[in-house]
């Protein structure tokens, strides 16, 4: 694009300054939060009571991250958060596998197969996002219990697939149907089945759909607390459950370094698939969603 | 919006193999089916559910003793609920026009080619990606007038700065404006980041010869475009707004008073803590109806004026 | 449902595993209790391992259900969830009148034989026995009694302001503006309905006694609630406002106490489990820290008491487990090793009290002298009152009432009647 302020006239210049000093203060404002907890998470906690918020740490230490990954206690077990932790993984990511495909094969079925009343499939599932989490917590829990998997990962996992499945096929219908239709109908013509032109046509093109897809649901279902909290028993929580009793417990005097060392933890992994990944994200959604 | 389907399809030649070909036919509607199954169930389902509950007096656990709508009269009456209804709209209303403007603005300055866009995205990005479970004691300090933006200011010197927000009743919801807009708007501009780079350069080009200026042509030419970026950014954000609920929690925990209540919280609160389910269901039905009345008009007209353009 | 077969093979895959990890740990009789809980707090966390020790003593395993929040309110969420998939934890903590509401649903089981065996009905004090039971049988165990209004101070910042420790609630005012002249806060609070609840029954039964208190919070009766008392009451309440800090909105309770440990508030009001928090700090009572009843109600005792309620269970081994666990919660070491740590008086008055603090002596003192003349009474900010959907309708009310510039004393009196009559 060449509708940008790049004539060298000082009033230009001036322009451009002011331009960055407004991006700059955007991206101070974003990142204040972050500062603060990483900040206080390495301060000792006599310079947290007496220091400003954003002082920086005059004696860093590390301490705090490693007692909130091994040693904090969470109720009456001292062991951090690194259990949790690992509780996540072992949710997050069949859940995230299972509705991505799940998405992606409903994506490519309403596209590129359509029959009579696909739309209104669609606009069906396009409702699901809509539904307030709270509202299906006794069903859901009734329901679990009649599966059997009341208060297990597998549970849990199942809970995050149905209601993850409608982001996935939004996405993943949006992306297909801005595909041309011709590969596909010359692959009919020659014989290929639905399974066969899904795996050579559309799968071979989605790296970047998928990749929003991915993302969204990792970060959505690693940053559950609801679901986690409601359907888990005592050895089946996830990280932010435990987070929650970390940051509500306290041993006489609130540890916020810490809660502060314990939240990054429970972050970190959405945080590096945002930093990673971010931008293929917007390079998925400029493909995906946006041309809907 | 089934009226406005069946595009052309594309002509399927059954070349002799008319068993194979019929499980072609409903392939993918096998594929289709689970979910289907599972939005009828676990959505649809448990939205009669929770309806059916709403006629009842259910109070700790479910049960079927029928009342008619005598929920829904309560609620009619109950003060909470018309704050907490009232605060959906303000604070609805303010997140998402607010994130649909910064990330707007976010987007054009960015998209001026700037050698550090790399970064600066990823810092305006990454707040989509942290729960309020993470960032809310933070947020908690940040606004706290004693501990936070307040007293970090009064310490550079402005002994008069005053910035209480949080603990005044009147101005608590915008509180909770500020920290939405803060983990959403990054997310809003990329979606319009992605909308710009679409835009066909030699539109702008042209209106460039007529002479235009800049802030014309955006206004004008580029932003019309970007009408399909504005309608999924609503489809997500409101979609955000409506489910907000860790965000009360772990800012305000509705408070001061119950100033700060969401439609959500409020379902919570008197579906689980007050062993209200019937007056609980009553309220998650009412917001749904409200939400629905919102989004189907707009996404209806949306549609419909794709079709046509 | 294709989708669902590889859920449930790994389901199936879990279910092996876990077989075989009990299987492996099994020993004689030895069951497991999943205990739901929300002792989460330091002192707290302390005191419930002791439970959690005496447990795996006699060979039974403790399956720790820790849930944070709200005075609880997350895990009666989590609560309602595992009883609605049929799937309970075989202990949680209960309390109040909603151990009435569980009984009803016929999801308790009995203890009456562990009651039996043990002679609880002689040694339960009856007010707490009446808590326990539904319908007849004893569904609960009590763990420690409560008082809730406390009134918690700072001596030295007493000493600074040339104030003594108050014992009414004018002389609480007073001594409010001393302090704050001296450049203390007077009053810690967090403002949390729950807590805002504490301060206001604690200000109701100074103001106008405990009768009246149990007229108005446990009767609910209208022209109590309505009355002239009440707004009085009231207007009292709002008063202590001008005692706190304005950065209260949202504090926990413990963040409360932490300002009067490190001299920055004088005093707080609130329930004696705010004594684990001094202890937990190092401070000895009567000489780093004071407490008093709330100012004007010395001849009351609003009580709140922590309960395991046992969910009914099939299995014969965690049956056996849930009724060691009843019998341990009321054992001597229990009882006295959790309330030094708790800051509460053990359940059973019949324990040597010598290894207790003078507070604690003299909330047992407080505790026999008011139920023999009456001014023993539930506390409502802690559901030992009324059922949960009032206690919720009045927390509504008086947080309401308490955060806004605008409403006067008889609108909030008035409310109150509503709430009263809207949640039955």
């Amino acid at each position: 694009m060449d509708n940008v302020i790049r004539r060298r006239t000082p009033a230009a210049r001036l322009a451009r300054a002011l331009l960055l000093t407004v991006l700059i203060l955007a991206a101070l404002f974003y990142l204040m939060p972050l500062v603060v907890m990483l900040l206080t998470s390495v301060k000792p906690l006599e310079e947290i009571r007496a220091g400003s918020l954003l002082a920086l740490p005059m004696n860093p230490t590390f301490s705090p991250w490693v007692k909130a990954w091994g040693e904090a206690c969470t109720g009456m077990r001292c062991d951090g958060v690194s259990v949790y932790f690992f509780n996540s993984i072992a949710i997050v990511i069949p859940a995230v596998l299972i509705s991505t495909t799940v998405g992606a094969l409903n994506g490519y079925a309403l596209t590129k197969w359509r029959f009579k009343g696909s739309e209104l499939v669609f606009a069906l599932m396009l409702f699901g996002c809509f539904i307030p989490f709270q509202v299906v917590l006794l069903p859901m829990a009734q329901t679990l219990g009649w599966l059997g998997l009341a208060s297990s990962r597998a549970g849990l996992v199942l809970v995050h697939v149905i209601f993850g499945i409608a982001f996935t096929t939004l996405f993943f219908r949006n992306f297909y149907v801005a595909i041309p239709n011709e590969l596909v109908s010359a692959a009919k013509l020659d014989g290929a089945g639905f399974f066969r032109i899904f795996w050579r046509i559309l799968l071979p093109v989605s790296a970047p759909i998928i990749v929003v897809s991915v993302i969204w649901q990792f970060t959505q279902i690693w940053n559950d607390f609801l679901f986690g909290v409601a359907f888990s028993a005592h050895d089946t929580q996830p990280v932010t459950v435990a987070l929650n009793n970390l940051v509500n417990t306290s041993t006489g005097v609130r540890e916020y370094n810490v809660d502060m060392a314990a939240a990054m933890i429970a972050a970190l992994p959405t945080l590096v698939v945002y930093v990673l990944a971010g931008k293929y994200f917007v390079r998925g959604l400029t493909a995906g969603s946006v041309k809907g | 919006m089934s009226t406005v389907s069946s595009p052309t399809r594309p002509a399927r030649v059954a070349r002799g193999r008319p068993a194979g070909a019929r499980l072609q036919d409903w392939l993918p509607r096998l594929v289709l089916s689970p979910s289907i199954a599972i939005s009828l169930f676990f959505v649809y389902g448990f939205m009669i559910w929770t309806f059916v509950l709403s006629l009842t007096n259910s109070r700790m656990l479910p049960s079927y003793d029928f009342v008619g709508f005598a929920q829904y009269a309560r609620l009619m009456t109950n003060e909470r609920w018309w704050v907490a209804a009232t605060n959906l709209g303000i604070f609805g209303g303010l997140f998402v026009v607010i994130c649909l403007g910064l990330g707007l603005l976010l987007a054009i300055l960015l998209d001026q080619r700037i050698r550090q866009e790399g970064a600066l995205r990823t810092l305006y990005l990454y707040p989509m990606a942290l729960s309020f479970i993470v960032t809310g004691v933070v947020w908690k300090w940040l606004l706290n007038p004693g501990l936070g933006i307040q007293a970090m200011v009064r310490g550079w010197g402005f002994e008069d700065f005053t910035f209480n927000w949080l603990t005044d009743p009147d101005m608590a919801i915008y509180t909770l404006v500020i920290a939405a807009v803060w983990q959403a708007s990054g997310f809003v501009m990329a979606l319009f980041l992605a909308g710009l780079r679409g835009i066909d350069d030699s539109i702008i080009k042209a209106a460039q010869l007529d002479g235009a200026s800049l802030p014309r042509i955006y206004w004008r030419v580029v932003i019309p475009c970007l009408r399909p970026v504005v309608f999924s950014a609503v489809m997500i954000l409101s979609h955000i707004a409506i489910k907000s609920f860790d965000l009360v929690v772990a800012l305000t925990g509705g408070g001061p008073g119950y100033a700060t209540d969401l439609p959500a919280t409020f379902m919570y609160t008197h579906a689980f803590t007050r062993a209200q389910i019937g007056l609980g269901s009553a309220s998650a039905i009412l917001m749904l109806g409200g939400v629905l009345a919102i989004l189907i008009p707009y996404l209806y007209s949306e549609l419909r004026s794709r079709k046509h353009g | 449902m294709s989708a669902l077969t590889p859920v449930r093979a790994f389901r199936k895959t879990l279910l092996g595993l876990a077989v075989a990890g009990t299987l492996g740990a099994a020993q004689a009789h030895a069951g497991e209790v999943e205990v739901l809980h929300w002792w989460t707090s330091g002192g707290e966390a302390r005191a419930a391992n002791v439970l959690k020790q005496l447990m795996e003593d006699e060979g039974h395993q403790w399956e720790d259900f820790a849930v944070a929040g709200g005075g609880g309110e997350t895990a009666m969420t989590v609560l309602k969830s595992r009883a609605m998939s049929g799937n309970p934890p075989s202990a949680a903590q209960i309390k109040g009148p909603e151990i009435q509401e569980w009984g009803e649903l016929g999801l308790l089981g009995s203890l009456d034989d562990v009651a039996q065996s043990e002679g609880w009905d002689d040694m339960l004090p009856d007010v707490v026995a009446d808590v326990m039971k539904h319908d007849g049988n004893y569904v609960a165990v009590p763990v420690n009694v409560h008082r809730v209004n406390w009134l918690w101070a700072n001596p030295k910042i007493l000493e600074e302001a040339g104030v003594e420790l108050p014992t009414t609630l004018d002389e609480m005012f007073a001594a409010g503006e001393a302090i704050r002249e001296a450049g203390y806060i007077p009053l810690a609070h967090g403002g949390q309905p729950w807590q805002d609840a504490t301060v206001f029954e604690s200000v109701l039964l100074a103001s106008a006694g405990t009768d009246f208190y149990r007229r108005a919070m446990v009767d609910l009766d209208p022209d109590a609630l309505g009355g002239e008392e009440m707004i009085q009451a009231l207007e009292t309440f709002k008063r202590t406002r001008e005692l706190m800090d304005d950065d209260m909105s949202g504090r926990d309770w413990n963040i409360a106490t932490s300002m009067v440990i490190s001299d920055k508030a004088a005093m707080q009001l609130m329930g004696d489990w705010a004594k684990g928090e001094f202890t937990a700090a190092g401070l000895t009572p009567g000489e780093d820290y004071l407490c008093a009843p709330a100012p004007g109600t010395q001849d009351a005792f609003t009580f709140n008491i922590d309960s395991l309620a046992m969910f009914q269970v099939s299995d014969d081994s965690e049956r056996e487990a849930q009724k060691t666990l009843a019998r341990l919660v009321l054992e001597p070491e229990f009882q006295e090793a959790f309330n030094l740590a708790k800051g509460s008086i053990p359940a059973r008055p019949d324990l040597d009290m010598s290894e207790f603090d003078t507070c604690a002596q003299q909330s047992l003192e407080a505790f026999q002298q008011t139920a023999e003349e009456g001014g023993l009474v539930p506390s409502m900010a802690h559901g030992m009152a009324v059922r949960s959907d009032v206690q919720g309708a009045m927390f509504d009310v008086i947080t309401n009432f308490f955060n806004s510039p605008d409403m006067d004393a008889e609108q909030a009196a008035q409310r109150m009647v509503n709430a009263a009559q809207a949640a039955l």
